[in-house]
Order: C-alpha cells, then structure tokens, then sequence
C-alpha cells in the first residue's frame, strides 16, 4: 500500500513515507504518505486544516517531521533551500523594485547583486514584464503581484516548485487569467509542481494528478489521475471529461467533509 | 505645484487669525506688555534684537542637532543590540524603562555638576530625551517582521545573517522613523532645559535673563525661534525619510 502510484523503476521526486508532525499534543498530519513522480504537476486539495499547507512546508523542509520521513530524489529533506516555495501571500517587499523582488531569491542565495539583476531581468523580458522592472509593489494589481512573485520563486531554477494557495487571494476574473497564463508557461515552469489549493476546477485544469486529502488527521482520500490532454486551454474546462472528473472529485470531498 | 499652495492655506489663514485676534484683544484691553506683548511688539523685539538672538540661536541648535544625532545613533544601535542577543535584552530592556522614569530635569543639574558649563552636559540632557523612542521604535520594528517574510526567506535557503539585513532591517525603517519623527520634537526641549540649569549662552540662557529683566516681548521671541528650530528639524527628518526610504511614507497597499 505505501508509495501509491509510485512507479517501481522511477525515483520519485519527493516522497512523504509515514510521515507526521504534532504540534503543541495536536496531530496536524498523520502516517502520510505520498510520492511525487518527476516531471509530474501534483494538485493537493481538501477541507480546510486538513494539513495541505503543513505537508508542503514538509516538502519544502521548512518543517521537519515529528514521525516518519520526507524525502527529496531519495534522500531526506532536512533543510530549506533545494526546492521552490511560494507562500499564500505574495509578500513582495515594498522597498524594492520588481526587478529587485524577482531577483531577491537569488540575492538572498548569496548570488552576487549584479547577476541576480541581469537574470531577474531576462526572466522579465522572457515573460513580456520588462515594463513593470522599475515599478515598486504597491503600483501593481494583485495578478500583477501573483506573477512577479511567481517569477521571483521560478528564477531560483530549482527542479520542483511548491505553490500554496498560489492565486487564493485573487478576484474570479484575475485568478482565471492567470490560471490560464500558468497553463501557457508550464513547461517553462520546473520540471514537478505541487499545488495546493481550495479550487476543485484549478486543481483539474492545471494538474496531471489530483490528491484528495480527508479531515485531519490528513490522509489520502481519493488519487485521481488527470488525462486531459497537454497543451491544455481553459477550454479543457468545458469537456465531458473534465466534467467527469470534478464529478468524482467533488464526490470525495463531500464524504471528508 | 498647484496644489501646494491650497492645501496650506487653512493653516496658514488660522495662524493669521490666531495673532490678529491677539493683537486686537492686547490692544483693546490695554494688556500691559510685560504680561502679555501682541505679536507686534514681539516682532519688533525680535528684529532689535536680531543680531543677539542669532548669535544665542547657534549653540542651542548645535547641542538639539548633536544630540538628536547621538540619539539616533544610540537608539538605533541600542535597539539593534537588543533585538539580536536575548542575553542583552534582559539584561538592559528593564533597565532603558526604568531610566524612562528617572526625571531628566533633575539629573540636568548633576550633569552639569560633572561636566561643567559647556557643551557637553546639554548635549546628554538631549540624548537623554530623545533615545529612548529611538530604541523602543528599533525593537518593535524588528520584531514585527511577518514570519511568512522569514519562511520564505528560508525556503530560499537565505542565512539568518541575510535574513536580517535584507528584510528585518529594511522592514523596521519605518517603525524607526516613526520613533525619530517622536524624539527630533524633543531635541529642542532638552537643549533649552539643559540650558537652564547652567549656561553662559544659548537661547535658554537668553531666556532667564529676559524674565528677570522684563524683557518679556524678548522672551516671547526667543519661544517662537525655539518653535521654528524644532518645526525646522522635524521638516528636516522628513526630508531624510523621503530621500532615504520614500516608501516608507506611502499610504497602505
């Protein structure tokens, strides 16, 4: 039962065997366990406090488990620093440009100051912001915000990225642009994705796997491959599989709820 | 450039009104000028005595400036040795409130008992006054740096030492700028005070003798000029948070 969907001959790019975490006597997460296969873009949904946020902060070592293991590329994850994370908030910091805040990844890695610039600006042109280099965080839209900070966890060039909430903080209208954007720029994005998210339909539409989490403590509820196509369009949205799919999917949060 | 002129203007017109109304109420009940000058009269002392009054300006300014500085530097550094080591913290935090209370108009005259008339006791009256806001605004701007901030500076895999400089230091700017705007209005207070206790010049100085001289249109002039140096300094520190951190000032996000 352990390593669902894990393919025997392939290591998986991250990996959570019976791992745990307590804090203060209350179980937050519980024997989970998970494989991220490489190259794949993992969608973690379920009920609030489900312990979503705590598994990716296990991932991105930021947190280290109370039972069992993490693992990255088989070995164990024990501190920050090897893979990409994007918190709920953008938190860009108000005292620096754009461009300062796309390279602050870099610079932060000890990346010399000029280097970390030029590449931050390459990834903005890359992207067709080159305009906004100059403007500093309060002058932009919340989309705006959401895609600088994106480009700001991207520019480490690390091999997977975790995403909380990436757009939760978004109006409908920004969040299905960007969802839609982020459909364009996937392959130039890193190779795995883990997306933890509140959206039934992101989740379908963005992710080749979606894990469906119970109530806490957290275990995985339904595993639900995504075989729509690639590249895929918001018109994915409106196909008799993808209907199909979030009809299941619903199916399974109603029971953990 | 337009819009300058008018959005001062209602200050500018009250001010107006407040010192015709003075004027016409000394005059009208023939308020004599020793207990109360029209604003007249003490633009008319100021301008006779304008030479002596700038002349006893200078070292009050010089010891409010030198001492707002050492504050700055003091608070500053203080707070940052308090926020890095918690060893430091409990050891002094107590210790700076409790200095808070000690009455610095009293420990003036002790000051000047050790270090004589000169320059050096005001200038530590000042320091005084105004470095205690300093630390605090210092202390509270770097602990209110958001967690989130620092995991994902760790997510980076960022060392604590770049953590702090890159944005605990940046984000407590404007927390510490909010404690010197508080103690730049102070500096001046704690010049005149020191003055007071034992002096040979300075505007303090000037205004002991005019109240035992009756020079009271005098004295009212000296309060005024003691008033724009402190409006000057204060202007002056906004200044330096425009040039230094001008995001700082922007409303909300």
């Amino acid at each position: 039962m352990k390593g669902v969907r894990g393919l025997t001959n392939v290591r998986p790019k991250l990996a959570a065997s019976g791992a745990g975490i307590a804090k203060g006597g209350v179980r937050i997460l519980e024997g989970m366990d998970l494989e991220v296969e490489p190259g794949s873009f993992l969608a973690l949904i379920g009920p609030s406090g489900a312990g979503k946020s705590t598994l990716l902060n296990l991932f991105a070592g930021l947190e280290a488990p109370t039972e069992g293991s993490v693992e990255k590329d088989g070995s164990p994850l024990l501190r920050p620093g090897s893979v990409a994370y994007m918190p709920q908030s953008d938190l860009l910091l108000p005292w620096r440009s754009v461009l300062a805040n796309v390279a602050l990844g870099l610079e932060a890695t000890g990346v010399p100051k000029r280097v970390a610039r030029r590449k931050a600006l390459g990834a903005l042109e890359h992207f067709g912001l080159e305009e906004f280099a100059k403007v500093f965080p309060p002058a932009l839209s919340g989309g705006m915000r959401s895609r600088v900070a994106l480009l700001r966890t991207t520019l480490l060039g690390r091999d997977t990225l975790l995403l909380d909430e990436l757009f939760g903080a978004l109006d409908a209208l920004t969040r299905r642009s960007l969802q839609g954007w982020l459909l364009g720029v996937r392959a130039e994005l890193a190779a795995t994705i883990v997306l933890v998210t509140h959206d039934v339909d992101e989740a379908i539409l963005l992710a080749d796997r979606v894990v469906a989490l119970t109530r806490r403590p957290a275990r995985v509820g339904l595993d639900l491959p995504v075989n729509l196509p690639r590249p895929r369009t918001m018109d994915a949205e409106t196909t008799d599989e993808f209907i199909r799919l979030k009809g299941r999917l619903l199916e399974a949060l109603g029971a953990a709820g | 450039m337009k819009r300058a002129f008018p959005k001062t203007l209602p200050a500018i017109l009250t001010a107006f009104l407040a010192l015709v109304g003075w004027e016409v109420m000394v005059r009208l009940f023939g308020v004599p000028e020793f207990l109360l000058p029209g604003p007249l009269a003490i633009g008319a002392a100021f301008w006779e005595s304008r030479g002596l009054l700038l002349e006893h300006a200078v070292p009050t300014a010089a010891e409010a400036l030198l001492g707002f500085i050492g504050a700055a530097v003091a608070g500053t550094a203080s707070g940052l040795l308090i926020n890095r080591s918690g060893l430091a913290e409990r050891a002094l935090y107590p210790w700076l409130v409790v200095s808070q209370t000690l009455p610095v108009i009293a420990l003036a005259p002790i000051l000047v008992t050790w270090f004589g008339y000169g320059m050096l006791p005001k200038v530590l009256v000042v320091v005084l006054f105004c470095f205690f806001p300093i630390t605090v605004a210092m202390v509270d701007g770097l602990r209110a740096t958001d967690p989130d901030l620092i995991r994902l500076m760790r997510s980076f895999g960022a060392s604590k030492g770049r953590i702090f400089y890159m944005v605990e230091v940046p984000g407590a700017l404007p927390f510490l700028f909010g404690g010197i705007r508080l103690a730049v209005t102070y500096c001046v207070i704690g010049a005149v005070v020191g003055e007071w206790v034992g002096s040979s010049r300075g505007l303090g100085f000037l205004m002991i003798q005019d109240k035992t001289q009756f020079e009271i249109p005098r004295l009212f002039a000296e309060i005024a000029l003691l008033s724009a140096m402190g409006v000057s300094l204060f202007l002056l520190v906004a200044l330096v948070q425009r040039l230094v951190a001008p995001w700082t000032l922007e409303r909300g996000r």
